[in-house]
């Protein structure tokens, strides 16, 4: 089994999150999570970036104007 | 203005949309849309400054998919195609304008007012813990949970604001868009492991930027 220290660690969280990380690092890391807090608090503040992020409101929708000119481009494309 | 886009609603598979466009059948044009049309703001907003800009890109867009429908092959699928024309024409506009607009407040999305939920507490628990001796975290009031999300949410604009662009359009893509990691390797046309650098710089510097917020907001409050 791989062991981690916690500078390697922080390289590693995306790979890590993103479940890229071959079978034997990923239980190294899991483990050094396991006993360290601090890189427990960190991968934990990564994930909570990752959710802030994905929580945010979306953008308005296309004006109107915009969308049903696209409508008539698309339908007039169609005519020929 | 009624929410003309059903996100729920799922897609066709993309054969049967290709043939449908081809058709003409315009319910399936308006789906795609409706559909797709905010997040391509969200990511053309990546590169340029403006939300009107952003608007032309994606109409130019459509329009070149309105064009090239007939002749696109399926190497990719319709999502990534219709992302990587957008990503290109936005990257193309985004050259050419002019850097008057200050990108921090120019960045920040146009969204819609009081969209969103405030996140599950365990985001802020992360970042802002709740005083030793206090209730859990899941006590905070609903006020004060909007006053963290909207925080974090100002935070955050101003930190993708600073991101170079590669950074900020891969963060854009999956994170906030929810993009798979192979899509935007697609979209960006780079390999997985140039996205995986790219991304954990970009998370590393908005993770520190929240970091930092809270932990100065939770010093002056004390």
């Amino acid at each position: 089994m791989k062991r981690f220290s916690c500078g390697e660690l922080v390289e590693l969280v995306t790979a890590y999150l993103d479940e890229a990380l071959p079978a034997a690092e990923r239980k190294g890391f899991d483990d050094h999570l396991s006993c360290c807090s601090s890189c427990s608090d960190h991968v934990a503040r990564y994930r909570a970036t990752i959710d802030v992020l994905g929580d945010l409101p979306p953008e308005k929708p296309l004006s109107p104007a915009t969308r049903d000119h696209l409508l008539t481009a698309f339908r007039r494309s169609r005519r020929a | 203005m009624p929410d003309r886009e059903e996100t729920t609603v799922r897609l066709p598979p993309d054969d049967d949309v290709i043939a449908a466009l081809r058709a003409g059948d315009e319910a399936t044009f308006a789906a795609l849309l409706d559909t797709w049309s905010r997040g391509m703001l969200r990511v053309a907003r990546s590169y340029v400054s403006t939300r009107e800009s952003a608007e032309e890109v994606v109409q130019d867009t459509w329009l070149a998919v309105i064009n090239g429908i007939d002749d696109f092959e399926g190497r990719s699928s319709l999502k990534t195609w219709i992302f990587r024309i957008l990503v290109n024409t936005a990257m193309k506009r985004g050259a050419r304008e002019s850097r008057t607009v200050p990108w921090s407040s120019a960045f920040a999305p146009d969204v819609e007012p009081d969209g969103g939920h405030a996140p599950s507490s365990r985001a802020y628990d992360a970042f802002a813990p709740f005083p030793a001796g206090k209730a859990p975290a899941a006590a905070r009031t609903a006020p004060e949970r909007e006053v963290l999300a909207s925080e974090a949410r100002e935070q955050i604009a101003l930190a993708l604001a600073d991101l170079p662009v590669r950074q900020r359009s891969v963060i854009v893509l999956r994170d906030v868009e929810g993009c798979t990691s192979e899509e935007v390797c697609e979209i960006l046309e780079i390999s997985p492991a140039n996205q995986r650098v790219l991304l954990h710089r970009a998370r590393t510097a908005v993770r520190r930027r929240l970091e930092d917020y809270f932990e100065t907001a939770q010093r002056s409050a004390k």
